[in-house]
């Protein structure tokens, strides 16, 4: 797992319980706003349909380039937003290779479980899956 | 002691008028002793990002369902939530959320079963009274402990188990209030919901569809004017007030809100939610299952 990824689920895991659902809160709260070229063509963003609310995502993939993610998600959503802030955190700016060994279930050891339902996880793996899909599509490309 | 009820006009023409208040009656109210405002969302930290002042936050996730067995609560958890939130047995609680009430009517049905006797919903929930520009906080309340009664949980009126819903086919109505394509059995699982899926698809034999968004207004959220409620559970599907109405979706929460509008708002007096609803049917062994 990449080491900014790994830092936050980490982060997670230390923070008592009744602090997590705050700090998820505060990653939601530090998603960056879409560049204007992606807000000037969101066609280019991929839904997440694994979340409740609606959530888009896009990846820039470059040869010799780190790898660009962008989220984007309603303030009505915090949950999703804060999710995708995570993924953003850990692995915006990474190589292909680090963000493809990224372990499917990385966010089982956030010890969110108890705090969100497991149909919501649900929307971090889907997140996930689809940031992967992107990248292998864009190396191959 | 319970609060005062809104005379609204809009509120007065449904069949309890006791269980509806408006935004601006709620305004009004806010602080009043003997009221307690509960928000229910379906986003676990829509309330943390702002809420309505004084407002207790209910997670219908970990506070109100048993975390190991899959059932609701059991008394002394219920009681000891109750305590928390400040809520007194005489307590008024108006229930409010997102997604047009859905969480909230949840949670309303669930303190339901355990009697709670002065229950009622802000119509329009919770984004009306953002749209309406009023006041919000991050403030979280830190009510004092009360004395709330343990009081056993009554599944026997408004909740229908499995065993029930096989013997009610062709005895009685049941209203799948899934989406259509939930219905017609071409989704395995609601839109966005891939956990919460079924082996098999389709609906109760014998079941009419009514989706449970159908019974607020588009717009604001609303619950519709009492004569479309009526033109669409009476009129269409040919239900009548009399009527022993087994109501069930996924996992019980989108039926609790169509057992709001048929009890609360129409008057019904026989409605049961099937909690089970199809992520149990869906994968039980040998129970009937039509596709049209």
């Amino acid at each position: 797992m990449r080491d900014a990824l790994h830092e936050i689920v980490e982060e997670f895991a230390d923070t008592p319980k009744e602090l997590r659902l705050p700090l998820l809160l505060q990653f939601a709260d530090a998603l960056p706003a879409l560049p204007q070229r992606l807000l000037d063509d969101r066609d280019a963003m991929e839904p997440v349909e694994e979340c409740t609310a609606p959530l888009f995502l896009a990846v820039e993939v470059e040869p010799g380039q780190p790898v660009r993610l962008f989220f984007d998600a309603p303030r009505e959503a915090p949950t999703s937003r804060g999710f995708a802030s995570v993924l953003h955190a850990g692995l915006d700016g990474g190589t292909p290779d680090e963000i493809l060994s990224t372990p499917n279930d990385f966010y089982l050891s956030m010890g969110l479980d108890d705090l969100v339902s497991p149909l919501r996880m649900r929307g971090m793996s889907g997140m996930l899956a689809r940031v992967k899909r992107r990248v292998a599509a864009g190396i191959s490309a | 002691m319970p609060a005062e009820f809104d005379a609204t006009t809009t509120i007065q023409q449904y069949a309890h008028p006791e269980r509806l208040v408006t935004t601006a009656w709620l305004e009004a109210n806010l602080g009043t002793p003997g009221l307690v405002v509960a928000e229910s969302d379906e986003d676990v930290l829509l309330y943390d990002t702002g809420h309505i002042p004084g407002a207790v936050k209910i997670d219908w996730h970990t506070d109100l369902n048993d975390p190991l067995t899959r059932d609701y609560v059991d008394a002394d958890a219920f009681a000891a939530l109750m305590r928390a939130k400040g809520i007194t047995s005489d307590t008024t609680i108006v229930f409010y959320g997102d997604q047009n009430n859905w969480w909230a009517a949840y949670a309303l049905w669930v303190t339901s079963l355990f009697g709670h006797a002065d229950v009622r919903l802000l119509d329009g929930g919770r984004k009306k009274w953002v749209d309406e520009g009023r006041a919000m906080t991050t403030d979280i309340p830190a009510p004092a402990d009360t004395d709330y009664p343990v009081t056993q949980r009554d599944d026997s009126v408004i909740r229908a188990y499995r065993e029930q819903v096989l013997a009610h086919i062709g005895n009685g109505p049941l209203v799948d209030v899934r989406s259509p394509a939930e219905f017609t059995g071409e989704l395995l699982h609601m839109a966005d919901y891939p956990q919460e899926g079924a082996i098999r698809g389709g609906h109760i034999p014998t079941a009419h569809s009514v989706p449970w968004r159908r019974a607020a207004d588009e717009t604001d959220g609303t619950f519709l004017p009492v004569d479309q409620l009526r033109a669409i559970y009476e009129g269409e599907i040919g239900l009548t007030p009399q009527d022993d109405v087994i109501a069930y979706c996924r996992i019980g929460e989108r039926s609790s809100h169509t057992w709001f509008v048929l009890t609360h708002l129409l008057g019904f007096e026989n409605v049961r939610n099937y909690d089970g609803s199809w992520v149990e049917w869906g994968n039980a062994v040998r129970v009937p299952i039509e596709k049209p």
